[in-house]
């Protein structure tokens, strides 16, 4: 049962052909899936994931679902270098949709160029919000904050679901649980023609580089990732364990706001139940995709999508429900978790 | 006064019994030093396999718990060989499994949507059943809520008083040390895992062919992470985790009795009372470090490598 036995020094190699692996391993399990469902997997995976990709429209769908993922995972990626394991932002999205559409609605019908921004910073502030409190609650009363934040999201979506039936139900929307479509000044303006990619982008675009150069450059990344690596030493240089705490979930609660404003105010356009197909919890998975690096986290939030449009396209086009996505969004995370392993650690060698 | 108490207490105790369960597994699992978050995963994989199986044997939920319970278990084991053989990170392992129970579940679920079943009648066991208040509300329940009081005697009486449990115990506060003298710390921790997998199996088969029997997509609802967060509540104690695990079910059945009882609030915000108590148990027990430390298994998460 004892597979493995430590390295003398992690593998560096490993460390970046990991994901690799696990796309490779993923792959494979999902051809033995699809052989098992008797479809042929060859077929199955031009479906999945070729075809998304033959046409300009699904190539903007991709950057569509790609940027809330990469947002998130990159705000993530802070905590996970200081081992704090904020697994809620699905929780901060909703409750920074939920502030920002609440701009949107108390402004309906007003023709100021000021209420998309309003609602970005309301965004942000309710993601971050819904973060701090967890960060209270770790730092104040020592509470893990992986089930708090968990804890946290099933709050939040009780609070969403209240809100849409209740005060800001929209009232000709026949009963359904939402808010009204809000109006051509509370979403991002469209950037490509004939497609829903919009002016969000940008917000994606500017976190990539601010967290780019934050892990580069800054003494703070040092802090959070010295605190992680190595509690002690991080004690003795003096640097604040809570301050680390406060940062990770407050940042990653703000990038979480962000996306969730990016959705309301983007392709979803209003305010209901289904905001978010699980873009927090994938997002996690984006994060070690990516190798907690900014550039890495693109490409892994790229991957991600591509899995979310392949889910898409195969309730369409293979009649199997869009649930696969989460049977290949778990599948990706355990063998990127088991090549991983050989990090620090190489195969035993038999005892003769 | 008390006799329309009566149904909420038996609803507590009925909607305690999944928690029980499962928090009673991952207890087990957490004693030898194994921290599995996928509790919420295996509840779904068991309550649909559960399901599955009451439905197409047309035998009910006495098909459907052995059926939950040999899932959970199997999907522990994909856990078990990243997390144990291959020293993966735990509780991202737990994640994963969470995750991929979520999808397999809905995957399989599709076909059983519009499907229901006739559920369990309640057993009033003689005597006891007569006992006024306690009688109705312990001794007037389905099987599966007998099953519960045995499992958690069975547990707690094994981890107190038997070779087994102390063994088990070790592993959790020092897997060197029973290495050291020749127990196989992996395998036991298989096995706790396994027996985690097969409790949370049957948490799950008691939704999906007892509690609510019909496959709703997602029907833990969260229930897999509260019995988590119940095993820390109850400081890795069986005692607290039933008493933690019936004071959930009074909070969680409050929702369906509340008008009744004259209480008018949205129902959102009774239904997200189970979450938002999770919170405050863990931060009541959090906050006293002292008694946190002296109770958890030393080696909780930490991989083993001989």
């Amino acid at each position: 049962m004892h597979l493995l036995e430590p390295r003398a020094q992690p593998s560096q190699l490993m460390r970046w052909t990991a994901p690799l692996i696990a796309i490779v391993a993923t792959l494979l399990a999902g051809s033995f899936l699809f052989w098992a469902l008797d479809k042929s997997p060859i077929a199955s995976f031009q479906v999945f994931f070729i075809e998304p990709l033959t046409t300009s429209y699904g190539w903007s769908e991709l950057l569509i679902k790609a940027c809330p993922l990469i947002l998130i995972a990159q705000g993530l990626a802070i905590g996970f270098k200081a081992r704090i394991y904020n697994i809620g932002a699905e929780g901060q999205l909703i409750i920074g949709a939920l502030f920002g559409g609440g701009v949107a609605i108390y402004f309906d019908g007003s023709d100021s160029a000021w209420v998309i921004p309003a609602m970005v910073v309301a965004g942000a502030l309710g993601g971050a919000l819904w973060g701090a409190l967890p960060a209270l609650l770790k730092t104040r009363f020592n509470a893990e904050e992986t089930l708090t934040t968990l804890m946290l999201t099933y709050v939040a979506t009780f609070i969403l679901s209240y809100m849409v039936n209740g005060p800001w139900r929209d009232p000709e929307g026949m009963n359904f649980p939402q808010s009204i479509m809000f109006g051509d000044n509370a979403l991002f303006g469209i950037l490509l023609e004939g497609s829903r990619v919009n002016t969000s982008v940008f917000i994606t675009l500017f976190a990539v580089l601010a967290f780019w150069l934050f892990n580069a450059r800054s003494f703070l990344s040092y802090q959070l990732e010295v605190g992680g690596q190595a509690p002690a030493a991080s004690r003795y240089a003096g640097f604040s364990a809570k301050q680390t705490v406060w940062f990770s979930l407050v940042i990653s609660g703000l990038t979480a706001g962000l996306a969730g404003v990016g959705e309301v105010a983007g392709p979803v356009g209003q305010l209901n139940l289904n905001i978010s197909p699980g873009y927090g919890f994938a997002a996690i998975i984006v994060a070690y995709l990516g190798r907690l690096h900014a550039l890495g986290i693109v490409l892994a939030g790229c991957l991600m999508a591509l899995i979310y449009l392949g889910g898409e396209a195969a309730q369409v086009s293979l009649q199997m429900p869009a649930a696969i996505t989460g049977i290949f969004q778990g599948m990706l995370l355990f063998f990127l978790l088991g090549a991983d392993a050989f990090i620090d650690n190489r195969l035993r060698k038999p005892i003769r | 006064m008390i006799d329309s108490l009566i149904p909420v207490l038996a609803g507590a105790i009925a909607a305690a019994t999944p928690l029980i369960f499962a928090g009673l597994g991952e207890l087990v699992a957490e004693r030898t030093g194994v921290i599995n978050l996928g509790v919420e995963g295996m509840m779904l994989t068991g309550a649909i396999a559960g399901f599955a199986l009451a439905a197409e044997t047309g035998y009910g939920a006495a098909a459907g718990l052995p059926a939950g319970a040999l899932a959970g278990a199997a999907t522990a084991m994909i856990f078990a060989f990243f997390a144990l053989s291959l020293a993966a990170n735990q509780a991202a392992c737990g994640l994963a499994l969470t995750i991929f129970g979520i999808g397999l579940s809905a995957f399989i679920g599709q076909h059983y949507v519009s499907y229901s079943l006739p559920g369990l009648q309640p057993i009033a066991i003689p005597l006891l059943a007569d006992i006024p208040v306690i009688g109705p509300v312990l001794f007037k329940q389905d099987a599966v809520v007998y099953l519960s009081f045995i499992t958690f005697a069975v547990v707690a009486w094994t981890l107190a008083k038997t070779r087994l449990g102390l063994l088990l115990k070790a592993v959790g506060e020092s897997p060197d040390a029973a290495h050291a003298i020749g127990y196989p710390v992996l395998g036991i921790r298989y096995g706790a895992v396994a027996f985690g997998g097969a409790m949370a199996g049957i948490a799950g088969a008691y939704l999906s062919t007892v509690y609510t029997p019909l496959w709703v997509q997602n029907m833990s609802a969260g229930r897999g992470w509260i019995a988590v967060a119940l095993v820390v509540f109850a400081t890795w104690k069986p005692t607290r985790l039933l008493l933690g695990a019936y004071l959930f079910g009074a909070v969680t059945i409050l929702q369906f009795h509340a008008q009744g009882l004259g209480i008018d609030v949205p129902v959102q915000f009774l239904a997200a009372l189970p979450y938002a108590a999770t919170i405050v148990v863990l931060v009541v027990i959090s906050r006293d470090r002292k008694l946190l430390q002296l109770n958890l298994p030393a080696s909780l998460g930490k991989p083993f490598l001989p």
